[in-house]
């Protein structure tokens, strides 16, 4: 009985150390941030917006709404998306900004309304409009003058959402949303994709060069080269990577990092892929840890019999 | 009898701890292991299209010297030798078969001395002279074209093996 | 001359007894190595304690197979080779980062028994004196090896703990370089906190605990109400059979049955902690890579150094120095602060209940606020709790002074 007051005593006072220093401390280190599940009306947007800048995103998320309510015509888009495939071909090739991203599952990872937007205004739709301030144009700002009435904007969408859908891996997922800015090492990419095998060093360094040259522009257009995510996955918490995901700005205002308007699955998949590569040992961990801990209560409780023998006639 | 109940109960515990600890040794020869990266680059391709006749070329496999002689005309010809379009090479592990050591190539006597212990393998790496116990190793191959995927058991291989030539 | 007999079968009982004392060292050190009865579950904390520091040195020798001690490849070889290519790297990997963390929880339960049970006087001196050296170790240990994995947490510690080596305003900055032997943490800084942890420090680690084993054998541990009995009395009523009437019990098998128990359980908690729960051990921030040109939104310590880094923050960097040494150093002196002769569980002695207590509520304060953002009512509160710990080690001598007194006059 005694030593069970005690224990409760210990794991009291242990209790409350844990929870001091962990949640606690982290609830008072990180402000909260609410998210969305990967909608996007602009809500957090016009929320944050300043005083002048308010007017401007309301009128812009409310056409996004009209926009979306509008039907589109797949087959019509077809047309529009070959003006896409001017930049957004696959050839790895930087036209100002980072490299246009692989289109093939637009559709079954990007959001419905975030593509409207983007297409309608690329700054606006990744809430990265202070940049753009002066002269500087969006990389993707000649858009507009390709798609200049809603019905056009509602067909391509269309046209994206049902032929550029379809089964997507966790690693096309990464490569189409993110590797343009964000190399991943522990998964031999780069920002040109996956670094091939060379037979010469020369060929290698080469290739390496290719690659610096393509980082520095990508340092000139973000201000500084966007981090590795091989590690992400352990160096952030779920909630930080969800949220600053769906709006960067929410977690760092100010942060050149576009929002890339990946829907809720969209996210899963690229989630999915950083785990995969940052947190290998997850699925291994899982398996074994029952086994373990199974171990030890049958040992506990072994040992407990054992020690009732050794004791018996000493009380 | 109360004795033995005690030791039971000492010992169900002691093997269950043995059990425990069987499992902890499973992991440590786990971490023992080859990594995957080094066993998925066990594999080397060669290109045997640029041999000349009785000139010794030295490839690397897993970290060891791969011999590769083509052989001219006069040369003995043997069923360890792997043939490729009528030509004959004599492909091997360049490590003497006594203590590891890697053997020269006599060009003009047509043989490999080990400088070692003084082995002497011929052509087709058999040993002729001294301590070496077998002929040199014939290292896992396939033939693809005029190249050889070194570390891949391909059917020309499993039939030397089968033939017990290997080494 | 000792007498050798030739006919012993080798390696027999007989012939280990003839050359090693097989017989006397088991008595000595386990079947007649007597601990009191009267003691509970805290008492295993140092069986605990041996254990896990078994387990640590097991796990850091795995860890050991495919580390690389420099700044390019620190960090890719235990993230990338060791947690994802190595066979079971991860789990040797968590292992040792929750053990080192858990370990410190139960280093302190050990001191604070010790304190409440008022275990470092009456021959005890030593056993305090060359435990709080292992904590010393230990915490060298811990500090060394939470450098190893070269993130933003292992760079920024370095960075700052080194330069409490420049002592405030003596600015011998001289110093700090010599200890990193580069003008920041860098290559060679790594490498020597490299060799520290994987054995300097171990070595004085193991011989410590030889030591504190040691110190302990012949005062023996002391008991839930600090009696003092008589050791011969009570071993020779156990050895006459009574074992229910005697005061002890031997070490092996009866004492060691139940830490054995005990260290079950604990392993029970130790496992859930690696498989299930381990970032408080293992922080994310130190899954970012070392930047020497970007410090984190937030850095501090592991949970066990709090206490003492928030003593470091609320004052100026000499005071605040000055603080923190006399915080380390109070400890040490205890079976010297404390004059009274009671050997009793602080339940049974007044005053000092209230100030152990204080002391626990103080330690836990400081460990919260160590964390804690720098503002605000943090900083007050912090300010408040610095001192009320440095005027605890007063109030004992003048607690104790008192205590002694009263049994004078009594």
């Amino acid at each position: 009985m005694r030593e069970l007051k005690i224990l409760a005593v210990v794991t009291f006072f242990s209790v409350l150390i844990y929870i001091l220093v962990e949640p606690f401390a982290h609830s008072q280190m990180h402000k909260h941030v609410e998210g969305h599940n990967f909608t996007y009306t602009g809500e957090a947007d016009i929320a944050e917006a300043s005083d002048e800048k308010k007017a401007v995103k309301e009128k812009f998320w409310s056409e996004v709404k009209t926009i979306a309510s509008l039907k589109g015509d797949a087959t019509a888009g077809e047309a529009g998306f070959g003006m896409c495939m001017g930049c957004h071909n696959g050839a790895n090739m930087n036209m100002g900004g980072a490299i246009p991203p692989n289109l093939d599952h637009a559709g079954a990872i990007y959001d419905k309304n975030y593509l409207i937007a983007l297409i309608k205004d690329p700054a606006m739709a990744s809430n990265v409009d202070h940049k753009y301030a002066d002269t500087m144009m969006h990389p993707m700002g000649s858009v507009s003058s390709m798609f200049t009435d809603d019905q056009s904007i509602a067909d391509v969408v269309a046209y994206l959402l049902e032929k550029k859908a379809g089964e997507v891996t966790p690693k096309e997922a990464y490569k189409e949303a993110c590797v343009r800015c964000h190399a991943m090492r522990y998964a031999n990419l780069t920002q040109l994709g996956e670094t091939p095998k060379f037979k010469h060093e020369k060929d290698a360094l080469a290739h390496k060069i290719k690659v610096i040259d393509e980082q520095d522009a990508v340092k000139a257009y973000m201000g500084k080269l966007p981090p590795d995510l091989s590690m992400i996955i352990r160096a952030r918490s779920e909630s930080f990577l969800e949220t600053f995901v769906e709006n960067p700005q929410s977690q760092f205002p100010g942060t050149s990092m576009p929002r890339v308007g990946l829907s809720a699955e969209g996210y899963e998949k690229v989630k999915a892929y950083l785990t995969e590569i940052g947190d290998p040992s997850k699925p291994e961990r899982e398996r074994l840890g029952p086994w373990v801990l199974g171990f030890f209560i049958i040992f506990s409780i072994l040992a407990f019999l054992w020690k009732k023998e050794k004791w018996r006639g000493h009380h | 009898m109360e004795k033995e109940r005690r030791d039971f109960m000492g010992l169900g515990l002691g093997v269950f701890t043995a059990v425990g600890g069987i499992g902890a040794l499973y992991a440590m020869k786990r971490t023992w292991d080859p990594l995957p990266s080094v066993k998925a680059a066990g594999f080397t391709t060669i290109d045997l299209a640029g041999a000349k006749d009785n000139e010794l070329t030295v490839e690397k496999w897993r970290g060891k010297p791969i011999f590769v002689l083509k052989k001219a005309a006069d040369m003995k010809k043997d069923p360890r030798d792997i043939v490729i379009n009528n030509e004959h090479y004599h492909v091997s592990v360049g490590l003497c078969t006594h203590l590891g050591c890697i053997p020269a190539y006599k060009k003009d006597d047509h043989k490999f001395l080990c400088a070692c212990h003084g082995g002497e393998f011929d052509v087709s790496g058999r040993q002729i002279f001294g301590p070496p116990p077998s002929p040199l190793v014939i290292p896992p191959f396939k033939i693809d074209g005029t190249k050889l995927v070194l570390g891949e058991e391909g059917p020309e291989f499993k039939k030397m093996k089968d033939a017990g030539l290997i080494a | 001359m000792a007498h050798f007999d030739e006919n012993a079968k080798p390696f027999g009982n007989k012939w280990l007894d003839e050359r090693i004392g097989l017989n006397t060292l088991t008595r000595v050190l386990q079947t007649e190595y007597w601990i009191p009865k009267d003691i509970n579950f805290l008492w295993a904390m140092g069986m605990v304690l041996a254990a896990t520091f078994g387990v640590l040195l097991l796990s850091g020798i795995f860890l050991l197979m495919y580390y690389k001690p420099d700044a390019n490849l620190a960090f890719d070889s235990v993230n990338y080779t060791i947690m994802t290519e190595v066979g079971y790297g991860w789990l040797w990997r968590h292992v040792h980062g929750v053990g080192a963390s858990i370990v410190f929880l139960i280093i302190y339960i050990h001191m604070f028994t010790g304190i409440y049970y008022g275990s470092y006087k009456r021959g005890r001196e030593l056993i305090w004196l060359s435990g709080m050296a292992l904590f010393v170790a230990f915490s060298a240990e811990a500090f060394s090896g939470y450098m190893l994995p070269w993130g933003q947490m292992s760079y920024w510690a370095g960075m700052v703990i080194t330069n409490l080596f420049s002592l405030g305003s003596i600015e011998a900055y001289g110093l700090v370089e010599w200890i990193r032997g580069d003008y920041v943490p860098g290559d060679a800084y790594l490498t020597r906190f490299f060799m520290l942890h994987v054995l300097l420090i171990p070595l004085v680690i193991i011989g410590l605990i030889v030591l504190h084993f040691g110190t302990l054998r012949l005062p023996h541990v002391n008991n839930q109400e600090g009696e003092d009995f008589d050791y011969k009395e009570a071993a020779d009523l156990y050895k006459a059979g009574k074992v229910k009437e005697s005061k002890v019990i031997p070490f092996s098998p009866v004492f060691l049955s139940k830490d054995i128990f005990v260290m079950g359980v604990y392993f029970i908690l130790f496992f859930y902690l690696v498989f299930y729960n381990f970032e408080f051990a293992m922080d994310p921030v130190n899954f970012d890579p070392a930047d020497g040109l970007k410090t984190p939104a937030h850095i501090y310590p592991e949970w066990y150094f709090l206490w003492s880094y928030e003593i470091l923050r609320p004052f100026n960097k000499d005071i605040g120095l000055i603080a923190f040494g006399v915080a380390q150093a109070a400890l040490f002196f205890l079976p010297f602060i404390d004059r009274s002769p009671v050997v009793a569980p602080a339940h049974k002695r007044k005053l000092f209940n209230i100030w152990f207590w204080a002391l626990v509520v103080i330690m836990i304060a400081l460990t919260a606020l160590g964390k804690l953002p720098p503002e605000g009512i943090y900083n007050d509160l912090g300010l408040f709790f610095a001192v009320a710990f440095l005027c605890m080690g007063p109030l004992l001598v003048w607690i104790t002074i008192k205590e002694k007194n009263e049994m004078k006059g009594a």
